[in-house]
């Protein structure tokens, strides 16, 4: 029983067949949650007033959209160095999903920052890095479109994805250097104190863990979607041999 | 090598349009901005160094199809790619060659246009030394980009698409040492920051470059 068996089209429609339907049920009671406890039933900041409920949506949605990338970056390296269909698929996938939480984080920071900083948009670092990161999806993407051999199309987007990768990490220190911040530092991390209210911090991870859940359920949905799309084309053009 | 960067630079310079096609955008871009933004001397003066580094910035764009496309249509590719030659030779050559014809002159005019919009005395020498520094990485960065879109009809602004977020990180810095040398502030650490872009560019990317051209001619 190896983690490669999933490369396998087949195998792989069928076990997400198996688990979508759990995970669009986790999704959903999580997010459900998670979205009515932070909306309804915690306090207004003392500052912030009720704006600060957008963190609800607006910090999930920034972590998944950086996440995304990372997770094209995996399925790049995957399929360049085993060569598994599925992984460059999956790839594409994620793409627009992660597009749309950019865009997801970027208005929703809109929102938040108008009352808040008195401006729709500031040349912030971390803004202007999310921007950029929203550019490198759109060149992704159009790429994908682009090209008609699908594995060309495959090589082709996986290698942009590395250099990319790349590239967003020197756009991101660079635009620090750029500009100073009116963006707030990390508020959660991992190993130090967390410097947020418990009040706000649990049903923040709630959101957190449904969004990442929304992410699989859309990942999963969207290329199985592409294998099917694949496998019809093929038989079409077989068709049209016979 | 030395074969392929002559001819290069003699179809470049023969058929036209490589070394002044480029030069002509930038002059027209810098002549463009002051009827955008109104001919006042202050306002010109303060926005001259980022418009240089604009200006260099599309005009390298705006040639970049021609580094790998011509070669592509009429075959000489598939003909190099045979040749003795490693991948990586060729695109290092193409990118060089881009840089002779196109960034180069640029580097040269930018202290005549900086004429034209009241650039401040000091800046003078950064303008050109930031440019001069940078626009090796843009050639490089560009080639990848050309070699990414060779084999698709029309790419050209797909090519832009693909290739501008990758300029970010030259454009900030390069701008910056202007900028900086502009307003007589010390310079050291963007211009390192820039130099170590284009050194990092040029001896990476290559790779890419030759892997993506391979994937295409194959």
């Amino acid at each position: 029983m190896s983690f490669w068996e999933y490369a396998n089209p087949v195998k792989f429609i069928r076990t997400t067949d198996k688990v979508l339907p759990w995970v669009w049920a986790l999704t959903g009671i999580s997010l459900v949650t998670g979205l009515v406890w932070g909306f309804f039933f915690t306090p207004d900041d003392f500052r912030q007033g009720s704006t600060v409920k957008i963190i609800y949506i607006h910090v999930p949605s920034a972590l998944m959209a950086i996440n995304a990338w990372l997770m094209m970056l995996v399925a790049s390296l995957i399929w360049i160095v085993r060569r598994h269909h599925v992984s460059a698929l999956a790839a594409r996938a994620a793409a627009p999903v992660g597009a749309v939480m950019t865009l997801i984080a970027l208005a929703t920071g809109a929102f938040w920052g108008q009352p808040m900083w008195g401006t729709w948009w500031a040349w912030d670092p971390r803004l202007t890095s999310f921007l950029i990161l929203f550019l490198f999806y759109l060149g992704y993407m159009a790429l994908w479109e682009a090209i008609e051999n699908d594995d060309t199309a495959a090589d082709l987007t996986s290698i942009l994805c590395l250099v990319g990768s790349v590239f967003a990490i020197l756009s991101r220190y660079a635009v620090n250097f750029w500009n100073q911040g009116l963006h707030q530092g990390a508020t959660l991390s991992l190993d130090k104190e967390e410097n947020i209210s418990d009040v706000f911090w649990f049903p923040l991870l709630v959101c957190i863990a449904g969004f990442v859940l929304l992410f699989i359920a859309l990942v999963f949905l969207r290329t199985q979607t592409e294998i099917r799309a694949r496998r019809t084309r093929a038989l079409l053009a077989r068709e049209g041999q016979a | 090598m030395k074969a392929l960067l002559v001819r290069d630079l003699m179809l470049a310079i023969r058929a036209g349009g490589g070394f002044g096609l480029g030069l002509s955008f930038f002059l027209i871009v810098t002549v463009l901005v002051p009827f955008g933004v109104g001919p006042q001397t202050e306002l010109l003066s303060r926005i001259a160094p980022g418009i240089l580094w604009i200006g260099a910035l599309l005009a390298c764009l705006l040639s970049l199809d021609r580094i790998l496309a011509l070669d592509w249509e009429d075959g000489s590719l598939d003909l190099l790619a045979t040749a003795p030659l490693p991948m990586e030779g060729i695109v290092s050559i193409k990118a060089l060659a881009h840089w002779i014809t196109t960034g180069l002159p640029l580097v040269l005019a930018a202290p005549v246009l900086g004429v034209l919009l009241s650039l401040p005395i000091p800046a003078y020498q950064w303008v050109v030394i930031s440019l001069a520094v940078g626009t090796p990485a843009l050639s490089v960065i560009g080639t990848f980009g050309a070699a990414l879109t060779v084999g698709i009809k029309r790419g050209g602004l797909l090519m832009s698409l693909l290739v501008l977020p990758l300029y970010v990180p030259t454009l900030i810095f390069g701008a910056e040492v202007a900028r900086r040398g502009a307003e007589g502030l010390t310079v050291q650490a963007p211009l390192l920051l820039l130099a170590g872009i284009s050194f990092g560019v040029i001896a990476l990317l290559p790779f890419a470059s030759a892997a993506v051209l391979r994937i295409n001619l194959r």
